[in-house]
């Protein structure tokens, strides 16, 4: 039910000229239909015309309307709705008490919403390198032309089919402290025995690494495209001039990576900022609260205290720090790749 | 250098790094396996045992009794399945739509479409937990299904390969008269099966494994799907660790085995959501 910012950017542009003249004219709107698309049409204007271009609506909402009510429905009304909420103390069973922007200014003072944040960015900022790195590593190795590679794949990839709340129960079952496969392993390596998901300083930790265990595979594949991709006379040619496997990689495979990179990297931000599912099957935002993110946050607001105006009201900043953020890799990225074609 | 380090090893290095790799990824899924089939008395010994000495169908047999998993599973694959055919057809035609009709209002219906993917759940899910309250519909199956009858993403892919699909076929039947829609269904859509079953497994994966939405929506336990029930066994059988990995079994069993059968369509499902960017 999410997806990478780029998206909306690249079909938003490609959508301006139909947003910007539908609400004219019968006639600039037959024309203006044609505007985005490829093919050119017959579109006669005049009382028959008016006729098919009438039939011609008629259709095309046929078409595109139910999933179209359905998806817009489901999102842009709600997400209205959530603002109103925002702005009132709310059990969502009595009246709404109307309170203006207060629980958005009080939101600076909330020492659980401050820590919740702080959990956030820190679980960001160790998962979203990590997997990009490992994802990008596993897809070179997954690249050779080597024995067992079909089996290699198979297994590296399969954790993602496995859902987050199974991978949340199975973690929780190796990573426990007393009869875990994590610390049986410690015990025979002669290493001391660690509290992972029952310890304050570790749980969050453990987190980045469960939830590694379930997205590498992801970011794998969409590497192993990626370098499918890279032309091979490329990397050819380096190695005719004489680099090494390291340099061949550094300064000529990265590099086409850059663009996969940039998506992967947002779009892992966006999975590590909502990730909830996990949290909720591993310590429930637990222990101490070290692993109470900001969704999980949202959650207990809304459905476990029932402060659903505050509860929106956090939303709607999370939604706005998400859009900032994106906003501003992909400016970066577009940035920097129009600097290196010059 | 690196040619003569290659010729001492007997196998290429980069096993090295694979073969563990493989092993961490799999093997958590082996002892969920394996610990579904200990006895209690088993797991609980110290020093813990890796492979029981015998299989026990214990955990499995009291959780059956004991639990509605199997409705939970009859649930799942109802709301899958609504979820998977509502994809298949809504999206389909929204995509076809998009791409091939000139209609009024196509550019600024298609923009909200695009434009809902920004939208996080979280936000989402408080009015629209309201929304289904209203509507007499929360802790129902369709408050677990409805949001999956259709997607952005899945309008999105549709729309992409049908821009993509040469329209010379689809021509050709209309000036021997087929309508619109006859040309959809028996022209166009043939030809779009691969980006149907990307479609299909797409859906199936995230309508199968969703936890939070139907967290929300569903409180009375007869109508939990596998994710929910799974969840709250953790509360109701916290140390009945038999128990807790057959549940895992059960839930994850069909989609691992899907994913065996059907490796390639599943890479090629997992590339191309990543294409969404």
């Amino acid at each position: 039910m999410t997806a990478g910012a780029g998206q909306a950017q690249v079909s938003g542009t490609r959508a301006a000229p139909g947003v910007r003249t539908a609400g004219r004219s019968g006639a600039r709107r037959a024309r203006s239909g044609r505007a985005g698309s490829g093919r050119v049409g017959s579109g006669r204007v005049g009382f028959g015309g008016m006729h098919r271009s009438a039939r011609r609506t008629l259709t095309g909402w046929a078409f595109a309307g139910p999933a179209t009510a359905i998806v817009v429905g489901l999102s842009i009304f709600p997400a209205a709705w959530a603002f109103f909420i925002s702005r009132t103390r709310w059990d969502g069973i009595g009246e709404p008490r109307a309170l203006g922007w207060r629980n958005y200014s009080r939101m600076a003072q909330d020492t659980d919403l401050l820590a919740a944040a702080r959990h956030t960015l820190l679980l960001t900022a160790v998962f979203v390198p990590a997997v990009v790195v490992l994802g990008m590593l596993v897809a070179t190795a997954l690249n050779q032309r080597i024995r067992f590679i079909g089996f290699y794949r198979t297994c590296i990839f399969i954790p993602y089919v496995a859902s987050a709340a199974a991978t949340g129960i199975l973690a929780s079952y190796v990573f426990n402290p007393q009869f875990g496969a994590a610390n049986e392993v410690l015990r025979r390596l002669g290493l001391p025995a660690q509290g992972f998901l029952e310890s304050p300083h570790q749980a969050l930790f453990v987190i980045v690494v469960i939830a590694l265990w379930g997205e590498v595979g992801f970011t794998a594949v969409i590497y192993l495209a990626a370098l499918q991709d890279v032309p091979k006379e490329l990397t050819e040619a380096a190695v005719v001039d004489g680099a090494g496997p390291w340099r061949v990689f550094w300064h000529v495979t990265f590099p086409q990576l850059r663009p996969v990179t940039v998506f992967v990297a947002v779009w892992e931000t966006i999975i590590a900022i909502q990730l909830f599912d996990l949290v909720y099957t591993t310590t429930r935002g637990g222990p101490l609260n070290t692993t109470q993110t900001v969704v999980y946050y949202i959650y207990e607001l809304a459905f476990q205290t029932h402060r659903l105006g505050y509860g929106a009201a956090v939303a709607y900043a999370l939604f706005a720090v998400t859009l900032v953020l994106t906003a501003v890799v992909i400016w970066y990225s577009r940035r920097n790749n129009r600097s290196e074609a010059f | 250098m690196a040619a003569a380090r290659r010729r001492r090893l007997p196998f290429n290095p980069w096993h090295l790094l694979l073969m563990p790799l493989a092993l961490v990824f799999a093997l958590p899924l082996v002892q969920m396996l394996l610990t579904s089939l200990m006895t209690s008395a088993e797991i609980n010994r110290f020093p813990p045992k890796v492979f029981p000495t015998s299989l026990h169908t214990e955990g499995y047999r009291i959780l059956l009794a004991q639990s509605h998993v199997l409705r939970w599973f009859g649930n799942t694959v109802l709301v899958s399945t609504v979820a998977v055919v509502a994809h298949l057809i809504l999206c389909s035609t929204a995509g076809y739509g998009f791409a091939r009709l000139r209609f009024a209002g196509r550019g600024l219906a298609f923009f909200a479409v695009m434009a809902t993917v920004m939208i996080p759940i979280q936000l989402l899910m408080i009015p629209t937990y309201l929304m289904f309250a209203r509507l007499g519909i929360v802790d129902t199956l369709a408050a677990a299904f409805v949001p999956w009858l259709a997607s952005a993403f899945g309008i999105f892919l549709m729309r992409q390969f049908f821009l993509n699909l040469p329209a010379e076929l689809e021509d050709a039947a209309r000036l021997d008269g087929c309508g619109t829609f006859a040309t959809f269904r028996r022209i166009a859509l043939p030809l779009a099966r691969p980006a149907l079953v990307t479609l299909a497994i797409f859906t199936l994966l995230s309508s199968w494994n969703d936890l939070l939405w139907p967290l929300i929506a569903i409180s009375d336990d007869k109508n939990f799907t596998l994710q929910v029930g799974l969840a709250s066994f953790q509360g109701t059988r916290r140390t009945y660790w038999s128990q807790l990995m057959a549940g895992n079994v059960i839930a994850t069993a069909p989609l691992v085995l899907a994913f065996l059968l059907a490796q390639r369509r599943f890479v090629a499902t997992m590339s191309l959501s990543g294409m969404k960017g």
